[in-house]
């Protein structure tokens, strides 16, 4: 037995004459975070709706596990300024949810507070941990999350990211992340996959970053700031006091490397090639 | 003491308004008064056939709105034009089309100013046993289908994503529209139906914290607004579905008074709250 969620076998996808995406071809596995980067434009949430059955393939095959459980973090979900919608009504949106487990949710991404308040007063990161509180209530296999940091701020970004993949690590649940800020997703992730109309390359971070194709879409900076990240990702896994075996290369990567620094030192790295980035 | 047809006329419109409230929200919320204007329109083409073939009338409202709103969304579909255009284009060519069916079967006298402004004097016993009996229909399909429906207003795409189904919760409500516009017809007229479905609902957003509360106190609200609104008609002699219109209107004028004030004076007692929220941005 495969423990595939979903299959995307030489997908395309056609809207008025014209592919938005073709040829591709994508596995997430049971607790794996799969990301996928490229420009916009570039077919990343057509190739993600299309993954959880919100959008048809005109080529190609999309197979799901049969009792596959989907969270959904759009990128763009508006609410009207008619609908009166309480963060915690938005909880059980999809499906009923306990007050234990919504009051655990919104405490566990940080808005616990705001449980009360209408989903229409919130900033854009308040709004984004509210969506992800949603998506992650009911435990999915799979959480979708399409651009889920924007509008953060930098800081707000690394938080949520860490929290993402905590989710993954304490629900074993499989991540299927679309992101453009790739320097800090990169590096928590399994498997990479860079579009630009199709899958230009894939693999593990390090292989993609240092893969031609990639170069040439992102530029030689990109590469760079990556492998700082990568750091970073080790520093996470140290500090929580659990060394995450060999089931990524990544992990398999950094541990060797780095597993006598301090995390102090990482923290202070992080903000400085922060700065370097902007 | 009430005559028996004012009693029917008041028991209708309490029924249809306790119907419209919830299923007015979601038109409020989904953005669609134009799209069930254009449903409502058409009534008066369901008339003029189920005159033709001798239908029930119900029947025929409910069948010729039920085929407008599929025939807009396949048309939809194709989108060369607007759907606004589409919109425009299909409520009045309906609407025409009822009116001159109707001019030409001269064998029948029709009260066309009663099926466009409501006449309180036209509600039966049977027709108050269809107004009951669909909107308790009504009301069921709308409870037991509450939370896809919900989902797929906030997001079509979540509710499809995590299996709910969106696009079947979007021809049920369809549905349910046509048969709210085929009930309230009599009492409300085809040219304000919608009216009753979104202005209680627009009331009651100012006074809701969810959208279930919203949804019952629409409900309230509408009734209360017919039973004004058919004691004025009765009182001035005036059209009934304007009437109820206009003491739906006067509601939903008083609740702005009030939130005003009560706006006026949270905002003085807790500033702090005020300052601390960002400015809404969506």
């Amino acid at each position: 037995m495969s423990d595939a969620l979903v299959t995307m076998t030489d997908v395309g996808v056609r809207r008025g004459g014209r592919w938005l995406v073709r040829g591709v071809s994508l596995e997430v596995r049971r607790g794996e975070i799969v990301t996928l980067v490229g420009p916009n434009g570039s077919g990343k949430t057509t190739t993600v709706k299309t993954a959880i059955g919100i959008l048809r393939p005109d080529e190609g095959e999309v197979r799901r596990a049969g009792t596959l459980s989907i969270g959904y973090v759009p990128q763009k979900m508006t609410i009207d300024w008619t609908l009166p919608l309480s963060v915690r009504r938005l909880m059980t949106l999809t499906a009923p949810a306990s007050a234990q487990a919504i009051d655990a949710a919104l405490d566990r991404v940080g808005i616990g507070h705001l449980a009360k308040a209408d989903v229409q007063t919130l900033s854009g990161g308040e709004y984004q941990r509210a969506l992800l509180a949603r998506a992650m209530i009911r435990r999915p296999d799979l959480l979708v999350l399409d651009e889920p940091v924007q509008g953060v701020d930098f800081a707000g970004q690394l938080a949520l990211y860490d929290l993402v993949s905590d989710i993954r690590e304490r629900d074993g649940c499989a991540v299927l992340l679309i992101s453009h800020d790739l320097h800090v997703v990169m590096a928590k992730t399994d498997t990479v996959l860079c579009f630009n109309g199709h899958v230009c390359c894939a693999g593990t971070p390090q292989s993609v970053a240092a893969s031609p194709a990639y170069r040439s879409l992102f530029g030689p900076r990109a590469a760079e700031t990556l492998a700082i990240y990568s750091h970073h990702h080790d520093h996470t896994h140290l500090s929580d006091g659990r060394v995450r075996l060999a089931d990524g290369t990544v992990a398999d990567s950094c541990a060797g490397v780095h597993a006598d620094r301090h995390p102090e030192h990482h923290a202070h790295d992080r903000r400085e090639h922060h700065a370097h980035a902007e | 003491m009430l005559s028996d047809f004012f009693l029917r006329a008041i028991l209708a419109g309490i029924g249809i308004a306790l119907v419209s409230g919830p299923l007015g929200c979601f038109i409020v919320w989904r953005r669609m008064a134009y799209f069930g204007d254009t449903m409502a329109h058409s009534a008066l083409l369901g008339v003029a056939l189920a005159f033709a073939f001798d239908i029930d009338l119900m029947l025929g409202v409910f069948a010729v709105a039920a085929l407008v709103s599929v025939a807009l969304l396949l048309l939809q579909r194709r989108a060369s034009l607007s759907t606004d255009a589409l919109l425009g284009i299909l409520s009045h060519s309906t609407l025409a089309v009822g009116i001159v069916m109707v001019a030409f079967m001269t064998w029948i006298r029709v009260d066309l100013m009663g099926f466009l402004f409501g006449d309180i004097l036209a509600v039966s016993r049977i027709d108050l046993a269809f107004i009951y009996g669909g909107g308790a229909v009504v009301l069921a399909v709308l409870a037991l289908l509450w939370r896809p429906l919900l989902a797929a207003t906030v997001s079509p795409e979540v509710a499809e994503a995590e299996g709910l189904r969106p696009e079947r919760s979007r021809i049920v409500f369809m549905l349910l529209m046509a048969a709210v516009i085929a009930i309230a017809m009599k009492i409300v007229g085809i040219l304000l139906i919608t009216s009753l479905l979104i202005i209680p609902a627009a009331t009651a957003r100012r006074f809701a914290g969810t959208p279930e509360t919203m949804a019952v106190l629409a409900s309230i609200l509408g009734a209360v607004a017919a039973t004004i609104g058919l004691f004025g008609s009765l009182e001035f002699d005036t059209p009934s579905g304007p009437s109820v219109v206009v003491a739906a209107l006067g509601l939903f004028l008083l609740s702005l008074l009030s939130a005003a004030r009560s706006g006026a004076a949270s905002s003085a007692e807790t500033p702090g709250r005020a300052a601390s929220l960002p400015e809404p941005s969506r």
